[in-house]
């Protein structure tokens, strides 16, 4: 397993000052904005992606729940999210809401069961929860469209004041305003005495059950959490592209953004948002010049950050630096 | 009543190949420690070498298959030297990641060279015709699965219960430091079954082509599949592995027949149930 380093709760959040991810955030989006005002639908959905692999950095990162069918969380957030839209109102924040609440709910129910087990049937059962939304979606034709997947979501403006537009202003600021309070919440919930818990579940879940910490329950909340999360992120995206289709729900979806997590470095909040930008700038170059190979691509990648840089890229020049201070 | 026969013919025979594509993910999990989720590659190896020799190349379907298994086994002997040797020492996370990554390069390489349309198989003269009971027809395809099912049940048993190789096998699943430091080859034993199972996967592969559609996809779409059969039955028990497959197959065909809508559904509800009430499968150790 991979380990994070443990830190002390006060080392931890001095570090957070001297790095402060939501300024880069803002700088990079700013800067991409006026970079590639072309890309912004790309540019939007990789903000979307990093909310969700920022959700996956929760449990796998920090409570060590390796999760191969997060995917159902933000398929469900997404369907969640256009019924929403459809059927009871427009406004997108609200929709928000319900997405998370959708994610949260199916997180729990899920997570009562796939917490109780370990390694191979948690594996399995976590992506056959996936499997089972996504055959249930496809089933329910009158209800989600089934395959051709939920269209005819039209939303209204963003708290009542921007409207969606057609080069996609509105959906890239709206995405990255949401990124930025999900990252805040995220590193407050991380560096409290629960994301503190959580650290010590995923080193040695024995000893935490020996100092009185209640394992499961902590580990269901931490679900119930990334869930929520995960749901706005399928929320966002089924406001923004108004459309929800079942490959939300899709295994492949699952393994990317856990590709994106370890590629950034997991348990560490920058490193999830890092990978997905580096993956999403491979993948659009990639599949710009061979969409078929595009898995041949990731395969490598994978074998490539498991076999040489297993902490992500990210622990590669924090260990260059450690490297030269240690010669010197 | 007819129904229920149809049932149990078409749910041995698709539990009879799940049999023989899990059992060596069943062995190389209990025996190895390793998370493998590319198992589904090499069934998919050798039903895409398969298709290639009777389809495209137009070879008979008996020589075709074994040399695929071949080739089968080989690859997957050199994938042991070269990719899993390594991830033996890595933590379970490492594991599942790498061989997803190996799923992904299988996937990409047999849909570079075959393209991502069906992969069917031509199938021998013998098999395609149907035995009549008197009140029902069989195909004869069905009754070759459960014959070949069975044979390989009969073997592997010979295999692990009568010979040396079995009594090394069972030692090093049991405990492997002790079997090792009993002189046990450990990580021979390890290539050799791993080969084995890769080379019963590619069979399970070719014989279940009519039930399990072969494409490059094959591995992402029916690893649940597998590893359901695997979870359930326990790790690293054959006997384990085939009750699974058998009751799973039936099962599912059961669920298919009966509630076509929301087959899938019922099955992996029912597996959820199972898995909550016994966490190591039917003939799991704890």
């Amino acid at each position: 397993m991979l380990q994070a380093p443990v830190i002390s709760a006060r080392a931890w959040k001095r570090s957070t000052y001297r790095f402060t991810p939501e300024l880069v955030i803002l700088l990079g989006a700013a800067l991409a904005f006026i970079c590639f005002p072309y890309d912004l639908g790309f540019l939007t959905r990789t903000l979307i992606m990093m909310i969700l692999v920022l959700s996956l950095d929760l449990i796998l990162g920090y409570a060590g729940i390796a999760s191969l069918g997060h995917a159902a969380m933000y398929g469900t957030g997404a369907y969640a999210a256009g019924l929403f839209a459809i059927h009871v109102t427009q406004e997108p924040v609200l929709g928000l809401f319900a997405g998370g609440a959708a994610g949260a709910l199916a997180a729990w129910a899920s997570g009562l069961l796939l917490l109780r087990t370990h390694g191979l049937a948690f594996l399995m059962l976590s992506i056959a929860v996936a499997a089972v939304l996504q055959d249930l979606a496809s089933k329910v034709r009158s209800v989600t469209g089934g395959a051709d997947g939920l269209t005819g979501i039209t939303m209204g403006p963003v708290l009542g004041m921007f409207e969606f537009d057609l080069p996609g202003r509105t959906g890239f600021w709206y995405a990255c305003a949401v990124l930025l309070i999900v990252t805040l919440s995220l590193q407050t919930t991380v560096n409290s005495a629960f994301g503190l818990a959580l650290r010590g579940i995923k080193n040695s879940p024995t000893r935490m059950r020996a100092i009185g910490t209640p394992v499961y329950r902590r580990l269901v909340s931490a679900y119930v959490i990334a869930g929520a999360v995960a749901g706005i992120a399928g929320a966002l995206s089924a406001q923004i592209t108004a459309l929800v289709s079942i490959e939300s729900y899709s295994f492949s979806l699952s393994a990317e953004i856990m590709v994106m997590l370890i590629l950034g470095g997991s348990g560490r909040l920058y490193g999830a948002i890092l990978g997905t930008l580096i993956f999403a700038v491979i993948q659009h170059v990639a599949a710009a010049i061979d969409p078929f190979n595009w898995l041949f691509v990731i395969g490598v990648l994978l074998l490539t950050v498991v076999f040489f840089a297993p902490e992500g890229l990210l622990s590669v020049p924090i260990r260059l630096i450690r490297l030269a201070r240690g010669s010197s | 009543m007819l129904v229920a026969l149809s049932i149990i013919i078409d749910g041995v025979a698709y539990g009879m190949i799940l049999f023989m594509i899990s059992v060596g993910l069943s062995v190389t999990m209990g025996l190895m420690r390793i998370m493998n989720l590319a198992h589904g590659g090499f069934a998919l190896i050798g039903g895409a070498i398969a298709h290639a020799l009777t389809v495209r190349l137009g070879i008979d379907f008996v020589p075709a298959a074994i040399l695929s298994i071949m080739t089968a086994v080989l690859i997957s002997f050199a994938l042991e030297r070269i990719v899993y040797r390594p991830i033996y020492r890595l933590g379970e996370l490492g594991q599942v990641l790498a061989t997803i990554g190996v799923t992904f390069i299988i996937i990409a390489i047999v849909n570079f060279f075959l393209g991502s349309t069906l992969l069917p198989i031509r199938p021998p003269s013998f098999m395609t015709g149907s035995v009549t009971l008197g009140f029902k027809t069989l195909p004869m395809h069905r009754l070759i699965v459960i014959g070949a099912g069975a044979m390989v049940l009969v073997f592997l048993y010979w295999l692990i219960e009568r010979t040396r190789f079995g009594i090394y096998l069972r030692a090093s699943v049991d405990n492997h430091a002790t079997a090792a430091a009993l002189g046990i080859n450990t990580s021979k034993i390890y290539a050799v079954t791993f080969a084995l199972g890769a080379g019963l996967a590619a069979l399970g592969g070719m014989l279940g082509a009519e039930l399990l559609p072969l494409e490059a996809y094959y591995p992402l779409r029916y690893m649940v599949l597998f590893l359901t059969v695997v979870a359930v039955g326990g790790l690293g028990t054959i006997t384990g592995s085939f009750a699974a497959a058998m009751g799973l197959g039936i099962l599912d065909t059961g669920s298919r027949y009966l509630l076509s809508e929301f087959g899938t559904i019922v099955f992996f509800l029912a597996v959820m149930l199972l898995l909550s009430a016994r966490p190591r499968g039917l003939l799991g150790r704890a």
